[in-house]
């Protein structure tokens, strides 16, 4: 709190409140009406209305006075123990950071070493062990599921987690890297250099791949300009490179959907999937409990499958 | 006394300024240090000020009312720094003006959702938010991939912000630069701009 740019504001906090308080307690030992007997008439005003209407200057109830007073013991006592007056930090040495990393730190004592010991397993262990998982389900709920869904099952441009199909690789460890690191697909536009009717025969090719009817032409030579283009990233095969993410086309299994109008719309326009790193807002004890519990979307124990977790 | 009560009770020319001077003391010793505190005004290590393309899209965000559902304001509270991240400081939000803490989470808080989604994402969603997070209930804003960013005002806007600094965030040849920033840019190509850059100057969870 004392990074005022200068002593005086300080100051120009705590003259004023403390000379509020003392001022409101002058004020009411001041204006306030000594109790009267029974007997005594209350003392007007000198407001008259509508003839007889009166103004009476009543004392004011010894309970509500009390209160009054009490609010202003408790607001010195308070001023006391915790910040409020200028640069003065109270007694208690209260502070709203200190406050949280109190809180982080006990949350951190119960469940470091939880997390502790789930970093030292091996991964694909910790996919089978249920207890991890169920840490790893809300982890997922928490951060994943915006983009991959609540049941892990995608959506056009993010991929399922459910299905074994990968395409940096369905590994624990290359999945823990894609969740530390993320991962950055970088689908080239091929539009300007295939031109309308290539992008079309393209399509046509790779539709073919994944054993689709398609044109013949239009695949054979949509297939001549694949062999040049494409080959680099998805192989001469199709069946494309976890290396770099390059997905297999074979499989049918599409990340943007198989509609042969988007996939010219990749081909055409090209695609920059992203998934964004987490190691730095997650930490790695996480992001491996997190890991495990992606594998096991798609490596359920035995007699877990279909069972709700 | 009672003369001196009658005076003002009888007299509301004097009446108003007493009640003013009263008043303006609250706003003087809560508000005005506020100005003069290093933590208020200097913004965080790495902040950088808004782009012409972000500063758009904030006028976008607001204009959109998005603040009357979505805050900016991670408090200090394990609960909020597990979901979102590091809480708020108000050194990063010096080159707010005016802020957009919000004051109703109808929807997240956005204060750090700078690179949590992908630009595809935010690009999905905004469309329909429902192709992407089934459960929202957040409305579409499709328009805002149609409408181009109108250039004419950004000069003007940049030359504001020079005005209320602090310092003078906008150098000319960044004011030259600003409508050629924005050509053929869309609404949502800025409003996501504005999003990305969001929360990204601290980047540590705690």
């Amino acid at each position: 709190m004392s990074d005022f740019t200068s002593n005086f504001w300080s100051w120009f906090i705590v003259v004023p409140v403390v000379a509020g308080i003392i001022a409101m307690f002058v004020l009411n030992r001041w204006m306030t009406e000594p109790r009267r007997k029974e007997t005594e008439k209350p003392k007007s005003m000198g407001h008259v209305w509508d003839e007889d209407l009166q103004e009476l200057n009543n004392p004011l109830p010894r309970w509500w006075l009390n209160m009054f007073y009490i609010t202003l013991v408790f607001g010195i006592g308070y001023l006391a123990l915790y910040p409020g007056l200028g640069t003065f930090g109270g007694i208690l040495g209260w502070t709203e950071k200190g406050q949280y990393e109190k809180e982080i730190a006990a949350a951190d004592k119960q469940f470091n070493p939880l997390y502790e010991k789930y970093l030292k397993e091996d991964l694909k262990l910790l996919a089978a062990n249920p207890e991890a998982l169920k840490t790893g389900e809300r982890l997922f709920v928490n951060y994943c599921t915006v983009c991959h869904g609540s049941d892990a099952g995608g959506g056009p441009g993010f991929p399922s987690l459910r299905d074994d199909d990968w395409l940096y690789g369905g590994d624990p460890q290359i999945i823990k890297a894609s969740i530390m690191n993320g991962r950055t697909g970088a689908m080239p536009a091929w539009g300007a250099v295939l031109g309308p009717d290539g992008v079309a025969n393209a399509a046509e090719y790779v539709l073919s791949l994944s054993g689709r009817s398609v044109n013949d032409t239009a695949a054979a030579a949509g297939k001549e300009k694949f062999q040049q283009l494409c080959v680099a990233c998805h192989g001469a095969d199709g069946k494309g490179n976890p290396a770099m993410g390059a997905p297999n086309l074979t499989d049918n299994v599409w990340l943007y959907g198989g509609s042969k109008k988007t996939i010219m719309e990749t081909i055409d326009k090209g695609r920059s999937g992203r998934m964004p790193a987490h190691a730095e807002f997650l930490g790695e004890a996480k992001v491996h409990v997190l890991a495990a519990y992606v594998y096991s979307l798609s490596h359920p124990v035995e007699g877990d499958r279909g069972e709700k977790r | 006394m009672a003369s001196g009560h009658d005076k003002v009770e009888t007299n509301v020319g004097l009446l108003i300024i007493l009640t003013v001077l009263v008043i303006a003391v609250g706003g003087l010793v809560e508000i005005v240090p506020l100005f003069f505190q290093q933590s208020t005004t200097k913004p965080v290590e790495g902040l950088k000020p808004y782009s012409a393309l972000q500063l758009e899209g904030r006028d976008i965000y607001v204009s959109e009312g998005c603040y009357l559902c979505h805050s900016q304001m991670i408090r200090p509270f394990r609960a909020e720094t597990e979901r979102y991240g590091h809480y708020s400081v108000a050194g990063e939000f010096v080159y707010d003006h005016p802020f957009q803490w919000g004051s109703k989470r109808t929807g997240p808080d956005l204060a750090r959702v700078g690179g949590r989604y992908s630009d595809d994402w935010h690009r999905a969603h905004l469309m329909n938010p429902r192709d992407v997070v089934p459960e929202s209930i957040m409305p579409g804003y499709p328009w805002l991939a149609k409408n181009k960013l109108d250039t004419s005002l950004i000069q003007k806007k940049l030359r504001v912000m020079n005005m209320f600094g602090p310092g003078t965030p906008y150098s000319e040849e960044d004011i030259k630069n600003a409508p050629a920033e924005l050509e053929g840019k869309t609404q949502m190509d800025a409003l996501i701009a504005y999003l990305q850059g969001m929360g990204t100057a601290i980047k540590v969870r705690r």
